[in-house]
């Protein structure tokens, strides 16, 4: 190796030199200038500096992955990188914390990041993000080559041989595809990602693109986020743009009230639910009261499977209220109860056929139909709509 | 640095909405004419509202990959791109004609968008329902003694949906290859029902203009024909029917050569795509080379 040295070192002849995680170089009249936080030497000839770089490889390597590996051509995938590592994300210092919570002082504070050497020492060892469910592992070699692992957060003990490995990137596409019981995923980021799978072995820009095409948008939009620039559409724009089949959604906004979206927001927006942390309210002045949740990357706007539920919450909430009178015993109205949640909470499929403690049991509800519906399917044998009564 | 961005419909319910424009962006990415090729969906992710950000390129081609011009084409992904200055008379079309216009989107004002008329209106889309009728009769040469049908939606939503049903129609007819060729409808007359009542020909090919497979290319029209009692058992390829002989191709959107229009419209609005359009069409090409 050594084309790193070549490269640091013509760099650091031209223009303003090199600065970059601690580490400068300048040239001037008295030869190279070569600042560490450890120590200053001036007065280097080309031999000497790159012999006293040679103390500072771990610099040296570190400048050349930033500046000629990854670049400046994406900002946004450069940003990612540096987090994913915990360096200090652009010119800025993160302070490394996972479950960004929205504060975006992320740039141009220096804060207290790890320098180079303690950064290369965890990185030898391996340093882990998670994103989503994605778990995103990357190591350094001994020429400041990053490798990235990625696998699913919930297998991050998994030994690797037991996991299919992938090596492109868009192999993503058809593992987020289904959920573990080969059901469709409508929802990207829902939080039903199945396992089973392993890029062992990403370079910097397909790591990216794999996380990309896993969680489409959600670089740029943390990236955005960050410098203080995401565009947050609330409940309120979003609905009002909608046109369409969907403009009926506007209709819901009744008055000041806006308990509605509240509900909207715990059903589908949930960390149970999704992987995305809702930063979008109400409207600009009127937050919703349920939490947003701890997701690393943010949701910018109600997104279309909200949207297209809402429409069908719309119609529904539009119909008023009526007293049906049946009798239940109180085993029946906590079996009803047990239902509605085991299937809210996706549970119906782990409820043993034999568990007949379960309500949500299938026999259980079997003996319900059985003794509370008539032929029409009615429960309780009281008609939907009430017989005029003229 | 030039990207192409493919928007597309997708679906909340069905993979097979969105599996042709994943498809068609691989085969073009394959043929490498752009720096990179990102697809953007009204129902799936990324959004088309989010696209553009995940695009590195200054210059972007945005193709919609629908079938005519109306609502989603004229308004919806419009907006949902955020093109500024917007308005579809610019496009000045009769329906058939919207080629591209070139805008900004004040989500990405440092980039050019070149926003291109859909897939389904493009001459080269006349090209890829000959092709399908290649593909499912399994003979490049299909023609002779067949019957042709394009099948659309109607004008019950979009007068333009029947438009471009009967311009490929019509040009597949000039090209005098196949004895009659008919366009038929689901939901107006002339209906794909009585498909055989409208030709003479035993055989007779049947493509729908759809862009994916989905419920009315998979349930309603191969029941509306007879081809099945029920979707769910499938159906023959080709079925006999009424005394004829029916080859469902199923969504054209689904052929390969599909790639090869998304290209076209891209061409036209002044992509640089060298020699791709002659790769595209010899990769895509499922049934052997006629002899020459």
């Amino acid at each position: 190796m050594g084309h790193h040295l070549d490269a640091l070192v013509d760099a650091a002849a031209t223009g303003d030199g090199i600065s970059l995680d601690g580490l400068s170089v300048v040239h001037g009249d008295d030869g190279f200038r070569l600042e560490t936080p450890e120590s200053t030497l001036k007065g280097l000839t080309e031999g000497g500096l790159r012999e006293a770089l040679t103390d500072y490889d771990d610099y040296a390597t570190n400048w050349y992955f930033w500046s000629e590996v990854v670049g400046e051509s994406s900002p946004q995938r450069r940003a990612f990188l540096r987090w994913v590592e915990g360096a200090p994300v652009d010119s800025g210092g993160d302070d490394g914390g996972d479950g960004d919570d929205g504060d975006n002082d992320g740039f141009g504070d220096d804060g207290d990041a790890a320098s180079v050497p303690e950064r290369y020492d965890a990185l030898r060892d391996a340093f882990s993000r998670e994103w989503g469910q994605l778990l995103v592992t990357v190591t350094v070699d001994d020429h400041g080559e990053r490798s990235y692992e990625l696998r699913h957060a919930d297998e991050a003990d998994a030994d690797r041989d037991d996991l299919d490995p992938y090596h492109e990137p868009l192999a993503a596409r058809q593992l987020a595809t289904y959920d573990e019981k080969g059901r469709y995923r409508p929802l990207k980021t829902g939080n039903n990602l199945a396992g089973g799978w392993v890029f062992p072995d990403l370079d910097a820009r397909d790591l990216v693109e794999t996380v990309e095409t896993f969680y489409p948008a959600s670089v740029p939009n943390w990236y955005r986020e960050r410098r203080g620039e995401l565009d947050v559409a609330h409940w309120k724009d979003a609905i009002g743009r909608q046109t369409g089949m969907y403009s009926v959604v506007k209709t819901w906004n009744r008055g000041d009230g806006h308990e509605h979206v509240n509900w909207v927001a715990e059903t589908c927006c949930d960390d149970s639910q999704c992987v995305k942390r809702r930063e979008w309210q109400y409207d600009d002045e009127t937050d919703l009261d349920v939490d947003g949740g701890d997701g690393a990357f943010p949701c910018r706007e109600p997104c279309s499977l909200v949207i297209a539920a809402s429409r069908k919450w719309t119609r529904l909430e539009g119909e008023g209220t009526q007293t049906y009178e049946f009798e239940l015993t109180p085993s029946e109205k906590e079996q009803v109860e047990d239902i509605i949640e085991a299937v809210a909470d996706d549970r119906t499929d782990d409820i043993r056929e034999a568990d007949v403690y379960e309500g949500a049991n299938r026999y259980r509800a079997r003996f319900l139909r059985a003794k509370l519906f008539d032929d029409e399917g009615n429960l309780g044998g009281v008609p939907t709509d009430a017989p005029d009564d003229e | 640095m030039q990207a192409l961005v493919i928007v597309a419909h997708g679906s909340h319910l069905n993979p097979d909405s969105s599996a042709p424009t994943y498809d068609h962006a691989d085969t073009v990415r394959e043929v490498g004419a752009f720096d990179e090729v990102r697809t953007g969906f009204w129902k799936e992710e990324p959004s088309i509202r989010e696209v553009l950000r995940t695009v590195e390129a200054d210059e972007v081609y945005v193709v919609p990959l629908f079938i005519s011009e109306g609502y989603f084409t004229e308004q919806v992904i419009p907006r949902e791109l955020r093109l500024e200055g917007w308005d579809v008379a610019d496009w000045d079309s009769d329906g058939l004609s919207a080629s591209h216009v070139t805008l900004t989107a004040t989500d990405v004002p440092e980039k050019t968008i070149h926003y291109c008329g859909p897939v389904g209106t493009h001459a080269a889309m006349t090209d890829v329902l000959v092709r399908r009728a290649e593909t499912v009769t399994g003979d490049p040469n299909v023609g002779e003694g067949f019957g042709l049908a394009v099948v659309g939606h109607g004008t019950e939503r979009n007068e333009n949906s029947a438009k471009a049903i009967e311009y490929h129609a019509d040009r597949i007819r000039e090209m005098d290859r196949f004895d009659e060729v008919q366009a038929l409808y689901m939901d107006e007359e002339p209906e794909v029902d009585d498909v055989t009542d409208y030709f003479d020909s035993e055989d007779v090919v049947v493509v729908p203009l759809f862009i994916a497979d989905g419920f009315h290319t998979q349930e309603d029209i191969p029941e509306d024909m007879g081809l099945t009692d029920d979707y769910r058992t499938g159906y023959d390829v080709p079925a006999e029917v009424d005394g004829h002989r029916l080859w469902y191709a199923g969504a054209v959107g689904t052929e390969g050569l599909m790639a090869d229009v998304v290209l076209e419209r891209a061409a036209d609005a002044g992509a640089d795509i060298g020699n791709s359009l002659e790769v595209v069409r010899e990769r895509t090409r499922k049934t052997p080379q006629e002899a020459n």
